[in-house]
C-alpha cells in the first residue's frame, strides 16, 4: 500500500489552525480525502521548476494608491446590524482570557 | 547570582502608528478617542467581498522613517497575509510584509554617555502593516471595538545589539525622537501608538552563539520595558546558573507583581502561514519617489544639532536641546526678536527643563508658552527687568497661565532704570554709610559691591544694576 | 395568450423598450411569472426580489419615457448570490451567511443599478463558489432546465439555469476555475469570463483572489458584449483592477473572421471525453474554416498539471479568504463558552463538507514545512502554464477547445469522490491560472438533447476578438438552441 501522505495527527493540527471542530468520522473522512488529493498533486514533482519564477498575480504591474483623506462617516448601527451579539456599540464575545 | 559572568542580548521590535488622517487600506478616520465602532467601514471590519487600497501617505512616512534611520529603501516590496484567529482581527489575517519589507538595514546612534562613548544600534528592517481592533474585557464577556482595526503601523526591528535595560531605554527614546522629528509618529506610548516587544536572551560573557530567547510582548511604557528586561535577564541567568534550560516562550509583563509570565500557548500557535497578498500588487517605490520624500522631510535631529552649533551653541548645548523635538521647537519659538541666542538656550536648558521634569504633564503642557518666555527674555535684553525678576516671573507663570507682561506688572517686577531715582537712592546710601565710604576712598575697593547691594536693597531689588554701577562709579570717582 | 417577453434577448428587449413597444414593468412581470412557475422544478433562485424588481421596473419605465436611457435600462437580470447587494440577503449559498444583509453594493451591482437594470433575484450556487455542479449549495441543488435529473453545472449553476429557462434575460456569475463556462456549456447559454482584472472584484465574496472573475450569462454573444461593456473598467476600490480603457464591445461584432488563426490544442482532445462533445467542437471548427478562418494544431504541454496547481493555489487563498467567517461580526454564531470553541463550532456547523475540505487542504498547503513543496511549487507550475499560452498565441489569435469533457451529468453522480468532480474542470482551469479571457458558447447537442459548449480563449484583454468570433459563429445559424424541458 502506498505511503500515506497525511496522518490523523496532522489532520488534527490543520483543523486547529483552521479553527474547525471535527468529529472522529469527519477526521477520518478528511484524512482520506486529503490523502487522495495530496497523492494527486504529487504529479507536480514531475516538473523541474528550479529556475522557474513563481506567479503570485496575473494582473498588471504598478501600485494603485489613494490619497490620505477621510472619506467614511460614522455609521455604527449599519456596521453592527449583522452582529450576532451586541452590547451597545460593541460586538460581544465570550470572555477572552489572556 | 554572578551577573558579571553573563551578557544580556536584547533586540526590540517597535510598532508605531503613523500620523495619517485615514487608515491604511480604507477611508476611515484614525482619530483616537472616537466612540466604539464609529471609525469603521466594511473594509476595516472584514466584511465579505471587500478589498484593500493602499494609503500613499503611509508609504511616504515609512520611507521618511527609513531615510532617517539610514535604511535602504526597497524599490520593490511585497505585502503578505499573516493568518491567525483572534476576535480583534476581522479578516482572520493581518496584511503585513514578510520576506520583502519596504526598508532594510539601517542604524541608530545612541546619545553619548558621560564619558563620551557612542554606540551604534543596527536595525534589521522596517515594514508596513495594519493594526487590529481592541478587546475590552468585562466580567462575563469581552467587547470588541474595531476603530483601531486597519490603522497603519510600521514595525521597526532592531538587531540584537542592545546589552542592557538602560541601552533599551536609550534606544527607545532615540527612536521615538526620530519618529517625532520626521512627523511619522507622535510616539505616545500611553495612547498605544508606540508599542514595544522585547526579545531577551543571555549568554556567557565572551560566547559568540546566542542563547534561547524569550519574547516579552506589548510593553507600553519605557519604564515597563526597562523593568521587564532587568527581571527577565535575571530570571534567565538564574535558570542557566542552576543548570537548567531557558524555554523559548512568549511572556507578558505584569507591572503590579513586577514579573514576567508565559502567555497561553494555544492562542499563539505560531504558524502564521505567510503568503503574498493577492489583493495588492507589489509595492513599487521608484527612486524619484524616494527623492521627493527626502526633499520634503522635516529637519533630522543630527542636522538640527549641526545647525545650532553653526549658529553659535556648543555641541553640548545643542545636544541637550535636540534630544526632544518639542524642546528644540520650543527653544526656536523663544528666539524671534532676541539677540542673545545662547541666553535663550541656557534658559530653556535650566529653567524650562527643570519645571518640565517636575511636572508630570507632557512637555508642552507643563511649561509656560515659548512665546511668553521669549517675551521675558526680550524684556531682560531691553533691560526692562533683571534676570532674577525674570526667574521669579517665570515661576509664577508656570501655573498661572498669564502672559509675561501681565505677570511682570502684577508682581511689580519691572526694573527701574530711571537715573534720577537711582541717583537719589545712591545718595541716600552713601549718606547713611559715611564710615564705609571713607574706607572705600582709602582703598577698600571691595566695598563697591556692598554699596551696590545696599542700593539694590533700598530699591526693593528692582534697580537696573548696570545703571547703579555707572552712576555709583561716577559719584565715587567724583 | 400570455406575453412571453421573458424569452427575448437583451438586445431585442432593449430595442423594444426604447421604442416603447413594451414596458419594463411588463417585461419584469413576465420574468417573475416564469420564475414562480419554473422554480419548484429548477431551484435556480435563493432569493426572489419581487417587490424590489417591480419598483426598479417602475423607475426604469420613467427613465425610458424620458429618452436617452442606457441600453440595460429595464432589463431583468439574475445575480449570483456571491455579489453584495445592499439591503438584500447575500448568502453565498452557505449556512454561515444565511441571514447576512450587506450594507453596501458590489461595484458591478452599482454599475448595473446606474444603468437602470432590474434585479429579479439572487441565484443559487455552490457554497462559496466551490464546486462544479451547484450540488454543494447548502440550500439544495439547481437542476438543469434541459433535464431536471441532471446538474446545471457550477459553481454558477443558478445563474446559468435561470437564463436558459428564460427566468431572466441575463445574469451574473463568477468564474474561478470554470464556474461560468462549465454551467453555460451544460445549460446551453453563452457565458464569458473576462481577462483577470478586467472587471472589479469589489463586493464579490472572495473564493480565490488571484483567480476569481466577474462575468455574465446571456442568450447571445451580442448580449454578452452589451453587459460586459457596463461591467468592465477601472475601479479605485479594487487594487488589482485594470485601468485599461473599455472598448464598446458591441461595435466590434462585425461578423468577420477572415484570416483568424484558430489554435487547437492536442491536449484538450483526450481519451475519456464524451465522443459527441469532440464531434460537436470539431464541427464548429469546420464551420469557422468555411468563414475564412484557419486552424492550426498547437500544444499546451503543461495542461495535465493545471488541476493539481489550481487545487493548491485556490484552496490556499480560500483558506485565508474564509477565515473571516468566525461568528463575531456577522453571520452564523454558535454560542460557546470561550471564543476558540465559538470559532470551531460556528465554522464546523456553518460550512459544508466541500468548503471544509478545501479549507483544510489550503491551510495544509501553506503550513510550516509544506509551503515550498505545495504552495510555492504550484505557483511555479502556474508560470509554466502561462508560458504555454504565451507561446501558443505566437501561432494563433484564438484557441478553441471543448468546455467540459462531458455534457451535464446526473445529480449525485460525482458526489462520492471529490477528485472525480475536480477533474471535470480540466479544460477551463488553465485559463484562470493564466488570467486569460474565455467564453463558452453553445455549439451542439448530444443524443440526450443536452447542450454542448465550445470554449474560445484569447490573449489578455482580447475580449473583442472572442466576442467577434463567437458572434460570427452564432450568425451562421449552425447551432439552434432547443427549448428547455422546464
Amino acid at each position: 500500500m502506498a505511503e500515506s501522505k497525511i496522518t490523523l495527527e496532522q489532520v488534527r493540527h490543520v483543523a486547529l489552525l483552521a479553527r474547525l471542530e471535527l468529529s472522529p468520522q469527519d477526521e477520518e473522512r478528511l484524512r482520506a480525502d486529503m490523502d487522495e488529493m495530496l497523492a494527486y498533486v504529487d504529479k507536480l514533482n514531475e516538473l523541474d521548476t528550479k529556475s522557474v519564477a513563481p506567479t503570485t498575480q496575473v494582473g498588471e504591474a504598478g501600485t494603485p494608491m489613494r490619497d490620505d483623506e477621510v472619506t467614511n462617516r460614522p455609521a455604527a448601527d449599519a456596521m453592527l446590524a449583522n452582529a450576532p451579539s451586541r452590547d451597545r456599540n460593541y460586538f460581544k464575545v465570550p470572555k477572552i482570557i489572556e | 547570582m554572578n551577573r558579571e559572568a553573563y551578557e544580556a542580548v536584547i533586540g526590540l521590535e517597535v510598532h508605531t502608528h503613523l500620523l495619517t488622517r485615514s487608515k491604511l487600506f480604507c477611508g476611515c478616520s484614525t482619530t483616537f478617542g472616537a466612540g466604539p465602532n464609529e471609525n469603521v467601514c466594511p473594509i476595516c471590519m472584514g466584511m465579505p467581498g471587500v478589498l484593500p487600497v493602499l494609503n500613499r501617505r503611509v508609504v511616504e512616512l515609512a520611507i521618511r522613517t527609513g531615510l532617517a534611520a539610514h535604511c535602504t529603501i526597497a524599490p520593490y516590496s511585497i505585502f503578505d497575509r499573516k493568518s491567525y484567529f483572534y476576535p480583534d482581527l476581522p479578516k482572520g489575517y493581518q496584511i503585513s510584509q514578510y520576506e520583502t519589507p519596504i526598508c532594510k538595514g539601517g542604524y541608530l546612534d545612541l546619545p553619548p554617555t558621560e564619558n563620551g562613548d557612542t554606540r551604534r544600534i543596527g536595525l534589521t528592517r522596517i515594514h508596513i502593516e495594519e493594526d487590529a481592533g481592541k478587546n475590552i474585557h468585562g466580567e462575563s464577556a469581552s467587547l470588541v471595538d474595531f476603530n483601531r482595526s486597519g490603522v497603519p503601523l510600521i514595525e521597526i526591528v532592531s538587531e540584537p545589539d542592545l546589552r542592557s535595560a538602560e541601552d533599551a531605554g536609550a534606544y527607545l527614546r532615540q527612536l521615538r525622537a526620530i519618529l517625532r522629528y520626521v512627523d511619522a509618529s507622535d510616539g505616545k506610548m500611553e495612547e498605544g501608538s508606540f508599542r514595544c516587544d522585547c526579545n531577551v536572551s543571555v549568554r556567557k560573557r565572551g560566547a559568540t552563539e546566542y542563547g534561547v530567547r524569550t519574547e516579552i510582548k506589548n510593553l507600553n511604557s519605557f519604564r515597563f520595558v526597562e523593568d521587564a528586561i532587568e527581571y527577565e535577564v535575571d530570571r534567565q541567568i538564574a535558570i542557566v546558573e542552576s543548570g537548567g534550560k531557558v524555554a523559548q516562550e512568549t511572556h507578558l509583563w505584569d507591572p503590579t507583581r513586577k514579573e514576567t509570565r508565559p502567555m497561553r500557548s494555544k492562542e499563539y500557535a505560531n504558524d502564521y502561514r505567510y503568503f503574498p497578498e493577492p489583493d495588492l500588487p507589489p509595492l513599487v517605490v521608484p527612486a524619484e519617489m524616494v527623492e521627493k520624500v527626502r526633499e520634503s522631510m522635516p529637519e533630522l535631529p543630527a542636522d538640527r544639532k549641526a545647525r545650532y552649533v553653526r549658529e553659535g551653541l556648543t555641541e553640548y548645548e545643542a545636544g541637550v536641546l535636540i534630544a526632544d523635538r518639542d524642546v528644540a521647537d520650543y527653544f526656536e519659538a523663544t528666539l524671534p526678536g532676541l539677540k542673545n541666542r545662547k541666553g535663550a538656550a541656557n534658559w530653556v536648558m535650566t529653567e524650562v527643563l527643570r519645571v518640565a521634569r517636575e511636572s508630570d504633564k507632557p512637555f508642552v503642557e507643563g511649561v509656560p508658552p515659548a512665546t511668553e518666555v521669549g517675551a521675558l527674555l526680550t524684556m531682560v535684553e531691553a533691560q526692562k527687568i533683571s534676570l532674577n525678576a525674570a526667574k521669579t516671573a517665570f515661576a509664577a507663570m508656570v501655573n498661572s497661565g498669564k502672559t509675561a507682561e501681565a505677570t511682570i506688572a502684577e508682581l511689580g517686577l519691572a526694573q527701574v532704570s530711571d537715573e534720577s531715582a537711582i541717583a537719589a537712592a545712591i545718595d541716600k546710601v552713601l549718606a547713611a554709610e559715611p564710615d564705609k565710604l571713607a574706607e572705600y576712598r582709602a582703598g577698600r575697593d571691595k566695598l563697591f559691591g556692598f554699596f551696590v547691594g545696599a542700593v539694590m536693597k533700598a530699591m526693593g531689588g528692582k534697580a537696573n544694576p548696570k545703571v547703579i554701577n555707572e552712576i555709583l562709579r561716577a559719584k565715587l570717582a567724583g | 395568450m400570455a406575453s412571453e417577453l421573458n424569452k427575448l434577448t437583451i438586445a431585442e428587449a432593449s430595442a423594444k423598450l426604447h421604442a416603447r413597444e413594451i414596458t419594463a414593468t411588463q417585461l419584469t412581470r413576465d420574468c417573475l411569472d416564469r420564475i414562480a412557475a419554473a422554480e419548484p422544478k429548477l431551484h435556480a433562485f435563493l432569493t426572489v426580489c419581487e417587490k424590489e424588481a417591480v419598483e426598479q421596473a417602475r423607475a426604469a419605465d420613467a427613465r425610458l419615457a424620458g429618452g436617452n436611457a442606457p441600453a440595460l435600462c429595464g432589463i431583468p437580470l439574475g445575480i449570483k448570490d456571491i455579489y453584495a447587494t445592499k439591503g438584500v440577503r447575500t448568502t453565498c449559498a452557505s449556512r454561515i451567511l444565511e441571514n447576512f444583509v450587506p450594507p453596501f453594493d458590489a461595484t458591478v451591482i452599482e454599475r448595473l443599478r446606474a444603468d437602470g437594470a432590474i434585479f429579479v433575484g439572487k441565484t443559487n450556487m455552490d457554497e462559496f463558489a466551490m464546486g462544479s455542479s451547484t450540488e454543494n449549495s447548502a440550500f439544495g441543488a439547481t437542476t438543469n432546465p434541459h433535464d431536471t435529473a441532471r446538474v446545471a453545472g457550477g459553481s454558477s449553476g443558478g445563474s446559468a439555469a435561470a437564463v436558459a429557462a428564460h427566468e431572466c434575460l441575463g445574469s451574473l456569475g463568477t468564474d474561478t476555475g470554470g464556474s461560468i463556462r462549465e454551467p453555460a456549456s451544460f445549460c446551453g447559454v453563452v457565458g464569458i469570463k473576462p481577462t483577470y482584472s478586467r472587471v472589479s472584484r469589489y463586493g464579490v465574496i472572495a473564493f480565490a483572489s488571484s483567480l476569481d472573475q466577474v462575468g455574465p450569462f446571456t442568450k447571445s454573444v451580442r448580449d454578452a458584449a452589451i453587459l460586459l461593456r457596463t461591467l468592465a473598467g477601472k475601479d479605485t476600490r479594487d487594487s488589482t483592477c485594470s485601468a485599461r480603457p473599455v472598448p464598446d464591445y458591441e461595435l466590434g461584432l462585425t461578423g468577420d473572421v477572415k484570416g483568424l488563426r484558430i489554435g487547437v490544442p492536442r491536449e484538450y482532445f483526450v481519451e475519456g471525453m464524451q465522443p459527441e462533445v469532440e464531434k460537436s467542437v470539431r464541427a464548429a471548427l469546420k464551420n469557422y474554416e468555411s468563414l475564412g478562418a484557419s486552424t492550426v494544431e498547437i500544444s499546451m504541454p503543461h495542461t495535465g498539471y493545471a488541476i493539481a496547481a489550481y487545487y493548491l493555489l485556490a484552496t490556499a487563498e480560500a483558506s485565508a479568504n474564509l477565515a473571516r467567517y468566525d461568528g463575531i461580526r456577522y453571520g452564523l454564531r454558535v454560542n460557546s463558552e470561550d471564543h476558540i470553541a465559538l470559532y470551531e463550532t460556528t465554522r464546523a456547523q456553518g460550512f459544508g463538507p466541500e468548503v471544509k475540505r478545501r479549507i483544510m487542504l489550503g491551510t495544509f498547503a501553506l503550513s510550516a514545512g509544506y509551503y515550498d513543496a505545495y504552495y510555492l511549487k504550484a505557483q511555479k507550475v502556474r508560470t509554466l502554464i502561462r508560458n504555454d499560452f504565451e507561446r501558443a498565441f505566437e501561432k494563433c489569435d484564438l484557441i478553441v477547445t471543448p468546455v467540459a469533457p462531458t455534457t451535464a451529468f446526473k445529480i449525485g453522480e460525482k458526489m462520492n469522490d471529490p477528485l472525480t468532480m475536480y477533474l471535470s474542470d480540466i479544460f477551463t482551469i488553465s485559463v484562470n491560472l493564466a488570467g486569460l479571457p474565455g467564453m463558452a458558447i453553445p455549439c451542439g447537442h448530444d443524443s440526450n438533447n443536452l447542450p454542448i459548449g465550445m470554449q474560445l480563449i484569447a490573449p489578455p484583454f482580447a475580449e473583442e476578438a472572442i466576442l467577434r468570433a463567437g458572434d460570427a459563429f452564432e450568425r451562421t445559424g449552425a447551432f439552434k438552441p432547443r427549448t428547455p424541458a422546464v
